[in-house]
């Protein structure tokens, strides 16, 4: 291993993985939070948007069409204008973030909704549903998978949008990025990216993993 | 045709009463059901049949209020359908549709037990519940656990009538139940659900647009007309008797006898004592009952049994026509046969007679064509 001159100038330098292996387990912990807040803060203000859109079919272009526009906004660009109203915090890293898994989160959650056959919803208030009951013990539960596709894909992508929170001091994988991109150290770069592509495909598998268990009627099929 | 403005009884009789009702969906340019009054009997089947698009199935949405009258009332079980909840009056009424709508997310155990639990019942009596169901439409119990898409179309049917009838509702609301499945196992189906109103009693109001299922399953049949414009409203077989205009004539086929052939029963219809002798007679008798009816054989009777029939031939030379050698006929019939099968019985007689017995095999009488003709007036 001496051999392959392990040393600053690899492209992993085991060494200093091994000093800052603290700050690299807070850098994670400090993205997944970032995710995971993101998108339950998404999903929050998704549903009940989601639930308008349906309700009020006039609002779909509306909202859907924001929710497009504001995927569209560069991160950097948004940073500009939070920074000066929140300032170098958490809250303004999240702010984008959750904006973009918006448009997917809707989107996914009327899609998922509209899904549910219609003979189903007839005959689940043929058989005594309230409108309540129905929503969550039919619909809900049948728009589950649609609906977690949408949160895998907005976790995903959050995962990745994370590390441009940086730029703004926010820590989180994307500082080991940062500063090995600053010194021209590949240690620092290589172990961010690795790690980011490694919670993201972590994330699609666990939520795989629990489409799977919550959704068995979905995979027997005949 | 019941135009009564109040009830006489609280239900007057009737399960379901449908008084003036009207139905006008918002935007539309004619109304779906235009002045409809109905009686359903208690614990009968009623079929509503009628053309696509004549409003069967708003009228059958009406009564579990799955749409709203635009004018007129409905009264369930003595009851103005309005004066309760919507949900409330749904779990005493069984629906089924025709693309059945089993929850796909819940196993088939679930799926019957949805109204029960809606109603609260403790999971013991769920669970026995759901048995007893199960066994009731013929369903194999070991696909209690699987999920709707794991189950064939006519399994998935019957566990659609298992879980409408879960909570023992007195009404059963059917809205062309059987058109997604093949005609086999539609005939199958429609067959347990006769045998299953044997036992239960419920009152059925079943939609169908096929007049042959309306007839085989209706104890009354009503033709709609577009518009829900109610074109006649009477037992099968009066129907078929007695179509009251063009458009029922229309509507029940060029074949009217042929498919009250299937709805008539031998017992309904006047048989004749036909050339029948006792066998202790001599064939100078015998002969001249041939001769009276014209045919070149005769019955042989013994004991109130028909043993057989002797051909005119045979008799020659004999003591008593017991004497000769008797020939079974073909089949006997019981009163509950359809003219159906005793036209079939006849035609492939060498004696071009049904004969019909009681269940103890004595001798009724007989059929030939011409009585199973009568019987089709
Ligand atoms: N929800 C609805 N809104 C508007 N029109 C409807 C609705 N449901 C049915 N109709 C119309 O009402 C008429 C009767 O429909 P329906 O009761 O479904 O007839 P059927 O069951 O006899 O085929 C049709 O012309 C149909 O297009
Ligand atoms: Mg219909």
């Amino acid at each position: 291993m001496r051999a392959l001159a392990n040393g600053p100038d690899s492209w992993i330098w085991w060494e200093w993985v091994g000093d800052h292996l603290d700050d690299i387990a807070a850098s994670t912990r400090e993205h997944v939070l970032l995710t995971a807040v993101s998108v339950g803060i998404g999903l929050v203000i998704s549903f009940p948007l989601a639930l308008a859109v349906r309700r009020w079919p006039a609002l779909s272009l509306p909202v859907l069409w924001a929710a497009g526009a504001m995927y569209a906004v560069p991160s950097l660009a948004l940073f500009g204008i939070l920074v000066p109203v929140t300032g170098l915090t958490r809250t303004t890293a999240v702010i984008p973030l959750v904006t973009y898994t918006l448009l997917i989160l809707v989107r996914n959650i009327v899609t998922g909704l509209d899904g549910v056959p219609r003979d189903v919803r007839e005959s689940a208030a043929g058989m005594g549903y309230t409108g309540t009951g129905r929503f969550l013990r039919v619909d809900l539960p049948l728009a589950v998978p649609t609906i977690l596709a949408g949160v895998r894909v907005a976790t995903v992508s959050t995962i990745a949008l994370v590390t441009v929170t940086a730029v703004i001091g926010q820590d989180s994988l994307g500082q080991l990025i940062l500063d090995g991109l600053n010194r021209d150290f590949r240690t620092p770069l290589v172990v961010g990216i690795g790690l980011t592509v490694a919670l993201a495909v972590t994330a699609e598998v666990a939520l795989l993993g629990v489409e799977r268990v919550v959704t068995p009627w979905a995979r027997r099929r005949r | 045709m019941h135009r009564r403005e109040a009830p006489l009884r609280p239900n007057g009789g009737a399960a379901i009463r449908l008084a003036h009702v009207r139905k006008h969906y918002p935007g539309a340019a004619q109304a779906a059901v235009g002045d409809l009054s109905l009686d359903v009997p208690e614990g009968e089947v009623v079929v509503l049949v009628g053309p696509s698009g004549c409003g069967k199935t708003t009228v059958l949405k009406m009564v579990n209020r799955l749409v709203e009258p635009t004018a007129g009332e409905i009264h369930v079980l003595g009851e103005d359908v309005r004066s309760v909840a919507a949900p409330v009056l749904r779990r005493r009424i069984g629906y089924v549709i025709q693309q059945i709508g089993l929850f796909p997310h819940r196993t088939v155990e679930a799926n019957v037990a949805t109204v029960p639990r809606l109603l609260g019942w403790d999971r013991r009596r769920i669970r026995d519940r759901v048995a007893e169901l199960v066994e009731l439409v013929g369903l194999d119990p070991a696909l209690l656990q699987r999920y709707p898409s794991e189950l064939s179309g006519g399994q998935q049917q019957r566990v659609g009538v298992a879980r409408a009838l879960a909570a023992d509702p007195p009404i059963l609301l059917m809205d062309e139940p059987y058109s997604a499945v093949d005609p086999i196992v539609r005939a199958r189906l429609q067959d347990e659900l006769l045998a299953l109103q044997r036992r239960l009693h419920k009152t059925i109001v079943l939609v169908t647009h096929d007049v042959d299922e309306a007839i085989k399953l209706g104890d009354r049949v009503a033709i709609l007309n577009v518009g829900g414009v109610l074109a006649q409203y009477a037992p099968p077989a009066e129907l078929l008797r007695a179509p009251a205009d063009d458009f029922v004539a229309a509507f029940l086929g060029s074949e009217r006898g042929l498919k009250l052939l299937s709805l008539v029963t031998v017992g309904q219809v006047a048989s004749i004592e036909g050339p029948v002798v006792d066998g202790d007679v001599t064939p100078g008798e015998a002969a001249a009952v041939m001769r009276r009816f014209g045919v070149d054989w005769v019955g042989v009777r013994a004991g109130g049994r028909l043993v057989g029939w002797v051909a005119d031939r045979d008799l020659d030379g004999r003591r008593r026509v017991a004497d000769a050698p008797a020939q079974p006929f073909n089949a006997a019939l019981r009163p509950d046969t359809t003219l159906r099968e005793a036209l079939d019985v006849l035609i492939n007689s060498r004696t071009r007679v049904a004969v019909l017995v009681d269940d103890d095999h004595r001798y009724l009488g007989m059929l030939t064509v011409d009585q199973i003709a009568e019987g089709l007036r």
